[in-house]
């Protein structure tokens, strides 16, 4: 097992240098000219601009010079400058990724719980039309675009309801908390303000909803597949011999030894989530890495763009290895290879 | 999901009412995708009347917010998305077949070589990766299909892969080996053969799953570019009229709907082929 | 053994029917199954794999599987099982009426220690006793069966138990609260015969001590032998012959018994094959006309094809066979 792990930590600087090369491929097919992968179009008549560009990127040397020079700047932590907040890119993604992460997290609680619940009911009360319900609303989450469901809930209870916030982290009017973690639901608390920590969360609910129900779908056929088999074993009939009622055989008994791959198939789930992020965000005004890079599409903001696939790479790396490794180390009976 | 309560005699195992919807909705798509120009009521480029109105019997789906009828442009979509869907996967599943195929057959550094490419590509989150190599070739649905193959070929190398690795040892590979064919013919008529299934039920089911995609790289405004009626650039104009809301209900019930319906046929293979899990 | 009888047994099984459905089909499982068993009394019921005899005693229990409907009558100290609400089944089983099955390894749940799932095998019956009361007992219950350092046991996991262990273990959930009657379903065909013979004395031992009724249910008849006051014999889905265990293998009745008298291997007869009965059990639903052992039945008249027999019976000694207690036939 521990040679496992080590295999695969060993193989992630080798994976982390396969992303960093596919994004700077990407660089140099920016329409053709790699310079405007780093100099925006409205700069690109200040000589003095492009000059240290060009001397930043090596942009005059050799394809392989300016290869080692892009990993090079990289791991010194320089993605380069946004065209469109002026600032270091590595800065505005550290600077958004929190609000991300609130909602990534958010959307997994409540993709789980919706997903672990939907695949007991369904596999419980098999072909009956609880079943058929529930994977009917898996389904439904899995089709539906997300955007669109944002929007539609946005428009139903935000607009018409009124009893959901409307796009944003917050109140637009209220004044933010010392920034401790970046997350406000967790920030807000810290600095003892109940009123701002209840509308942080009440403002997390829509878009970790629209987020977390695409992610239930593919949670809740898992468990329904695995309790399935889990209550035709012969400790279920022991535990009923016992004189246990229903609701402990399914909890306690069934669903305890099902844990194992439900957790892997949260972990994996979580690349989902972070693409789904991307539209969410955008739809909910999310100041998250998300809308950001859809902001940077839209503006054409290469560096911006390219560093923000690089960090979601990163991150969509790390996740699955964190969850591949803790589904060995559970389960040390599973070869992987 | 249970059986229609259809005569058991006239009616094929694997035709059950999930799959039997998913069918007509399907079906559906395909001939608005041909039959657009008589399906739709109007011209979805002519402005045609009052701008923003709510639907009525002259426009079931009201106008958008340069006049034109939402649902003639909605019918239209069709003709963006699915097209584009089916060639991204037809595309996908051959580089994708092609590359897994030599990497499980030959092995050695060439398939290792391939397998790496395949993980590096699978770990970039699929709509980040996307927008990265659509914004980078510059907006337009033909670089849109470029970013969306360059994202989906490795899922099918990946299962082509496997399949190849596992048909390989059978027997009756050996006996062909043994009878002195040459490593192309044994590769192409005894062991490819067996492998297509799984492949081509995961690009069925994949098929919505690329419309969704396509559907949110336009909505960012990568993919197609106005005026063209494709359904996410139309959901995108929507959010811009929220208040307007048929604007984008019109595509985005086309998306739900055709999405679920390739779920639905999806789910019917898939318990088809492997009913343990019903 | 003790066969102390009173005047209400305390389980008594009345005209059991199990039946499934299947493609629209019905299929009866156990076809009419009647029984009882005395407070302290040992019943051995045995058979071949499919002949119904575990899913008669489940479905009394109102543990059939799902989709089987269960007809007759189950009688448990006087009050009647069949239809009884399920909450008061539960309260029944595992207090009053115990059960262990075959396969300990796979009959414990693999992520619950040991005592953990001892203990709640208590606290189901014992509302508001605390888990370290549980534990408690669950360490006595471990002594009772033998298990050596049972507070360190307490703590580990089904799969670091041998196979003899597990199955004491269940034996000790199974009377954890002092049940009247003990169902043991082929308590010891997964474990080694060396094991074997360890269980069932501590099946015994428990039962004589405690007082169990006790079914042991089996398809080896030797295992009764010198375990069991009384013994069934079933058949596809029906009891075939019912006596004392010592007039059982004195005097079987019926050609079946007498078929799975002869088939347990004898140390004594030397180079001899092992024998056993011709054919197989009939499938649910494809059973013969007549009398439902015909086919195999080495004695098979022409009345057999046709009638189904009834009982015939000598004292506390009965048999479902056209010619039991013939004086013309004999044994073979």
């Amino acid at each position: 097992m521990t040679r496992y792990i080590l295999r695969r930590l060993l193989a992630m600087p080798f994976l982390v240098l396969g992303i960093i090369t596919l994004a700077f491929l990407l660089t140099t097919v920016t329409k053709g000219d790699p310079l405007t992968a780093v100099v925006s179009d409205r700069q690109m008549n200040n000589p003095e601009v492009v000059a240290a560009a060009k001397a930043r990127w090596g942009l005059d040397r050799s394809l392989p010079e300016r290869y080692a020079i892009y990993v090079g700047n990289l791991l010194q932590g320089d993605m380069g400058t946004s065209f469109i907040t002026r600032r270091p890119v590595a800065q505005d993604v550290l600077y958004r990724l929190p609000a991300t992460m609130e909602l990534v997290i958010a959307a997994m609680i409540v993709g789980s719980t919706i997903g672990i619940s939907l695949g007991v009911l369904a596999a419980y009360f098999r072909n009956s039309p609880i079943d058929h319900l529930a994977r009917f609303f898996a389904l439904f989450g899995s089709s539906i675009p997300v955007f669109w469901l944002g929007l539609a809930l946005l428009f139903v209870f935000s607009v018409q309801w009124g009893i959901l916030p409307g796009p944003g982290r917050i109140d637009a009017r209220a004044t933010l908390p010392p920034a401790v973690t970046g997350f406000l639901t967790i920030d807000t608390l810290l600095a003892g303000d109940f009123r701002l920590f209840l509308d942080a969360l009440w403002h997390l609910v829509l878009p970790a909803f629209v987020l977390g129900w695409a992610v239930a779908g593919t949670i809740s056929r898992l468990v329904r597949a695995n309790m399935l088999e889990v209550m035709g074993r012969e400790f279920i009939l022991t535990a009923r011999a016992k004189g246990a009622g229903e609701l402990r055989v399914v909890l306690r008994h069934a669903l305890r030894n099902t844990l194992v791959p439900t957790l892997t198939v949260i972990g994996y789930s979580f690349a989902y989530l972070l693409t789904g992020a991307v539209l969410t965000e955008t739809i909910f005004s999310w100041p998250g890495m998300g809308s950001y890079a859809v902001e940077a599409a839209r503006g054409l903001d290469f560096p911006a763009i390219i560093g923000v696939t690089i960090v979601g790479g990163v991150v969509f790396l790390v996740t699955n290895l964190l969850t591949d490794i803790a589904y060995v180390i559970a389960n040390p009976r599973v070869r992987l290879g | 999901m249970t059986a229609v309560a259809i005569p058991r005699m006239t009616r094929p195992r694997w035709l059950t009412l999930p799959m039997a919807l998913g069918l007509l909705i399907v079906g559906f798509w395909l001939l608005a995708t041909v039959a657009a120009p008589w399906m739709a009521p109007y011209d979805p480029l002519d402005m045609v009347a009052r701008r923003l109105q709510p639907p009525s019997w002259e426009h079931w789906l009201g106008t958008d917010a340069l006049g034109r009828d939402v649902l003639s442009r909605t019918l239209y979509g069709a003709r963006h998305s699915l097209p584009i869907a089916v060639a991204v996967v037809a595309i996908s599943v051959t580089i994708g077949a092609v590359l897994g195929a030599v990497s499980g057959f030959v092995g050695g550094f060439v398939g290792s070589a391939i397998m790496r490419l395949v993980d590096i590509t699978l770990s970039f989150p699929p709509m980040l990766l996307a927008m990265a190599v659509a914004a980078s070739l510059g907006p337009g649905l033909g670089n849109a299909t470029v970013a969306m193959v360059i994202v989906w070929w490795p899922v099918y190398a990946r299962l082509m892969r496997a399949q190849v690795l596992e048909v390989r040892e059978r027997e009756h590979v050996e006996a062909a080996v043994a009878a002195g064919a040459t490593r192309t013919r044994v590769l192409t008529k005894h062991i490819l053969p067996l492998c297509w299934t799984p492949v081509l039920i995961s690009a069925t089911m994949d098929l919505g799953q690329v419309i969704l995609l396509a559907a949110s790289l336009s909505f960012i405004g990568l993919g197609a570019t106005p005026p063209t009626p494709e359904w996410g650039s139309m959901i995108s104009e929507g959010a811009a009229q929220f208040y307007s809301w048929w604007v984008a209900f019109g595509p985005g019930m086309a998306i739900l709907t055709i999405v679920l319906g390739f779920n639905f046929i999806g789910d019917g293979l898939h318990d088809y082929f492997d009913p343990r899990s019903k | 053994m003790n066969a102390a009888v009173r005047d209400e047994p305390l389980f008594q099984v009345r005209d059991l029917h199990v039946a499934f459905g299947r493609h629209g089909q019905v299929y009866e499982a156990v076809r009419g199954i009647s029984l009882q068993v005395a407070p302290g009394e040992v019943l051995g019921i045995v058979g071949e794999s499919g002949s119904g005899k575990s899913v008669g005693m489940l479905a009394a229990l109102g543990l059939q599987p799902e989709g089987a409907t269960v007809r007759g009558s189950v009688r448990f100290k006087g009050q009647e099982l069949v239809g009884l609400p399920r909450r008061e089944l539960r309260k029944l089983r595992g207090s009053r009426i115990g059960m262990i099955f075959q396969d300990p390894l796979s009959s414990l749940n693999p992520v619950m220690t040991v005592g953990a799932q001892i203990a709640e095998a208590v606290r189901l019956h014992h509302a508001g006793l605390s888990k370290k009361a549980a534990l408690e007992r669950a360490t006595e219950l471990l002594e009772l069966v033998a298990i050596p350092q049972p507070d360190r046991r307490l703590h580990q996991y089904p799969h670091e138990f041998s196979g003899g262990m597990r199955q004491r273990v269940m034996i000790a959930m199974a009377v954890a609260n002092d049940p009247d009657l003990l169902i043991a379903d082929e308590p010891t065909t997964a474990l080694d015969v060396t094991v074997q013979a360890q269980i069932m004395e501590v099946l015994a031992g428990l039962q004589d001590r405690l007082k169990l009724g006790l079914i042991l249910i089996t398809h080896d008849l030797g295992v009764l032998a010198g375990h069991a006051d009384r013994v069934a014999v079933v058949y596809a889905g029906q009891v075939v012959e019912e006596a004392g265990v010592d007039e059982l293998f004195a005097r079987p009745e019926h050609p079946y018994t007498r078929g799975l008298i002869a088939s347990i291997p004898d140390m004594a007869r030397q180079s001899e094959r092992l024998f056993s009965i011709e054919g197989t059990p009939p499938a649910l639903g494809k059973l013969p006309g007549g009398c439902a052992f015909h086919p195999r039945c080495s004695e098979a008249r022409a009345i057999c094809r046709q009638a189904a027999p009834g009982w015939k019976a000598e004292g506390a000694h009965r048999a479902a066979c056209h010619f039991a207690f013939d004086p013309a036939g004999d044994a073979a």
